[in-house]
């Protein structure tokens, strides 16, 4: 058998236009952003534009397309609303996002300046910057996220799992079981014979 | 029997009992008469089947046309950025067949060949490199079998029993055998920089799905696959190229992977700040939450495969699985967890993979509530939804892992209930 650690010669080196062509990602500390600047005035027309059709024009969301802004302060709500303002921890992943994958349908399509602008928009529609913001490389990283602080590193190892690795009861378990909730009093699952019968 | 054959089991099935049972007979008692289907001789007994060029690449027969993947238009603004099931009430074994796998897509299926393929690793190695398909099938290959289940798999059940059915509840899944190269192997031909921590993974699609895992997973079973299931992978599950990152949640499955960037920081994309976090009750939000927990389902009878078949001999099937580990066991109640029997394991669990449980028990008509409990090798125990709720509220979406419960009627119907 080869071993593996010995390489075995195949691909060929990536040049630098290869690498600049396909590694766009932002990270949170700003790495991976290019030069470029972008206002909430020039944001509003290209929103408008290119946005507004599924987002609405003030990025609050058209029928079941997602809403951009709204929702502080409902979190801890039975039915909260997560959109940039209120949840996203990072302005990065909105930039890296809009600017890699955005419009829907015609990704990668938006120069670096627009996307600067689109985000700065944005931001502006969650009431996060003023109508005068120019947002860019250098003024970046002084954008406070409000949800920045609130992600907790997966904590089921600690939480969770001595919980729920405790030898389970195998009779009389409980004193009695009743039916608490149906789904088929809801009926919102589509016809079993919609599909297969042409 | 009708001419025009009934294209869903459910149809087929009530057809046949307004006619007399054709299915449903048997059980043990006499027959009054004669059956003609022995004592005549059928078509099939006396004239000649299909040659074998009728079928270069075969679908199933038509009278399981049924045994498909669906959708449910409401869960999604569009179908492109959405999601459908895989038909578990109506697969057994633990293989999925390709062509009815559920797909999951941010930006729709895409179409590439080979040809056009490229696989980019950069970042903090010592020569980034392009690959291309051809280059990949010279890399020393390894075979396994893993289940991919999306971390939205029972979201829709978080607040209280919704989909009437064990592929609408439990089908965001598929568990194939997979032919691919370690990503290791990828990783040391470009040569890993001591300073590296992460990697961040992306695909070629419009989405892009990028995501970040700690390289120490990367180095340890993940595998840049290019077959499933024997074959090359379908269109809708990344051809030619995906990423497999067993027991780990199937967002991170990146499919037509187009780069691997070797870094020293996590990205925090959108698919792991936006979506892929999991909200508690009291609003903080759980991050790389990245392993799939022990979880199980009972497969028959469920809401879409009723019993019909009347008292007597029933066949309790189902599957179990978990990102942890192996499936140790699999305990089955009849009473909505009063009271537990183990099932029968239809073959030696592997880790990471689908496993298959049975349980044959004698049904004398009466309602049941069947639940089944996963327990995986290392004793985790499949909690129930108010045991996952006391943790984390009712808006955690993803990483639902409950107990599930069937409510068994007089009449073998089946229906998705919660119990006290």
């Amino acid at each position: 058998a080869p071993a593996l650690a010995e390489k075995l010669g195949l691909g060929r080196p990536a040049l630098p236009e290869e690498i600049a062509a396909w590694d766009v990602d932002v990270s949170p500390d700003g790495a991976g952003l290019p030069p470029g600047s972008g206002s909430v005035a020039d944001g509003e027309v290209l929103f408008s534009e290119n946005c507004a059709v599924c987002h609405g024009e003030f990025a609050e969301g058209v029928d079941n397309w997602p809403k951009l802004a709204g929702g502080d302060g409902t979190l801890a709500r039975e039915d909260p609303l997560k959109t940039v303002g209120s949840y996203w921890p990072y302005l990065s992943t909105v930039w890296d996002y809009v600017h890699r994958t955005m419009p829907f349908g015609g990704a990668q399509t938006l120069s670096d300046d627009e996307v600067y602008a689109i985000v700065a928009y944005i931001l502006y529609s969650n009431y996060l910057v003023d109508d005068e913001f120019v947002l860019s490389q250098e003024n970046f990283l002084e954008v406070e996220m409000p949800n920045a602080g609130g992600f907790i590193v997966d904590d089921r190892d600690g939480v969770e799992v001595p919980r729920f690795s405790q030898p389970p009861c195998m009779n009389d378990c409980k004193d009695s079981v009743g039916i608490t909730m149906r789904a088929a009093v809801l009926d919102v699952t589509p016809d079993e014979t919609a599909a297969g019968e042409t | 029997m009708n001419d025009t054959p009934n294209t869903t089991r459910r149809g087929f099935l009530k057809a046949g009992l307004a006619t007399g049972g054709a299915l449903a007979a048997g059980g043990g008692g006499a027959a009054a008469n004669p059956d003609p289907l022995i004592t005549e001789v059928q078509p099939w007994a006396t004239g000649l089947g299909a040659g074998v060029d009728a079928t270069p690449y075969g679908l199933p027969i038509e009278y399981e046309a049924d045994v498909i993947r669906r959708n449910v238009p409401w869960l999604t603004a569009d179908v492109i950025s959405s999601i459908n099931f895989t038909p578990i009430h109506a697969l057994d074994g633990t293989i999925t067949p390709q062509g009815c796998a559920f797909e999951r897509h941010h930006s729709g299926a895409i179409d590439m060949r080979k040809e056009d393929y490229r696989l980019m690793i950069n970042g903090l190695v010592d020569t980034p490199l392009v690959f291309t398909y051809a280059d990949l099938e010279r890399f020393p290959r390894v075979n396994h079998t893993y289940f991919l289940e999306c971390a939205a798999n029972t979201g829709m059940e978080w607040a209280g029993a919704q989909l009437n059915g064990a592929q609408f509840t439990h089908g965001m899944i598929h568990n194939m055998e997979y032919t691919g190269v370690p990503l290791r192997t990828l990783l040391e031909e470009a040569g890993i920089q001591p300073s590296a921590r992460w990697i961040y993974v992306e695909g070629a699609d419009a989405s892009s799905n990028g995501r970040s895992i700690p390289l120490e997973k990367a180095l340890d079973d993940v595998l840049v696959a290019f077959r499933a299931n024997g074959e090359a992978l379908r269109m809708e599950h990344g051809y030619p190229v995906r990423l497999c990152v067993p027991g780990w949640e199937g967002n991170m499955w990146v499919k037509w992977l187009r780069r691997v960037e070797v870094m020293d920081r996590p990205v925090e994309s959108r698919e792991e700040t936006s979506k892929y976090t999991d909200t508690l009750a009291d609003g903080t939000s759980r991050k790389w939450t990245w392993v799939m927990d022990a979880k199980s389902i009972i497969t028959s009878p469920s809401p879409q495969s009723p019993i019909v078949h009347g008292h007597g001999p029933l066949v309790i099937a189902g599957l179990a699985w978990s990102g942890r580990g192996a499936i140790e066991r699999v305990d089955v109640s009849l009473d909505g967890g009063r009271n537990w029997q183990s099932a029968r394991l239809a073959a030696p669990p592997q880790p990471m993979a689908l496993t298959r449980f049975y349980l044959e028990i004698e049904w004398d008509g009466s309602e049941m509530l069947l639940q089944s409990r996963a327990i995986d090798s290392t004793g985790y125990v499949q909690p129930t939804k108010a045991q996952l709720r006391e943790v984390r509220g009712l808006n955690s979406i993803y990483h639902n892992n409950c107990i599930q419960t069937w409510w068994i009627k007089p009449d073998g119907e089946a229906e998705n209930v919660e119990v006290s």
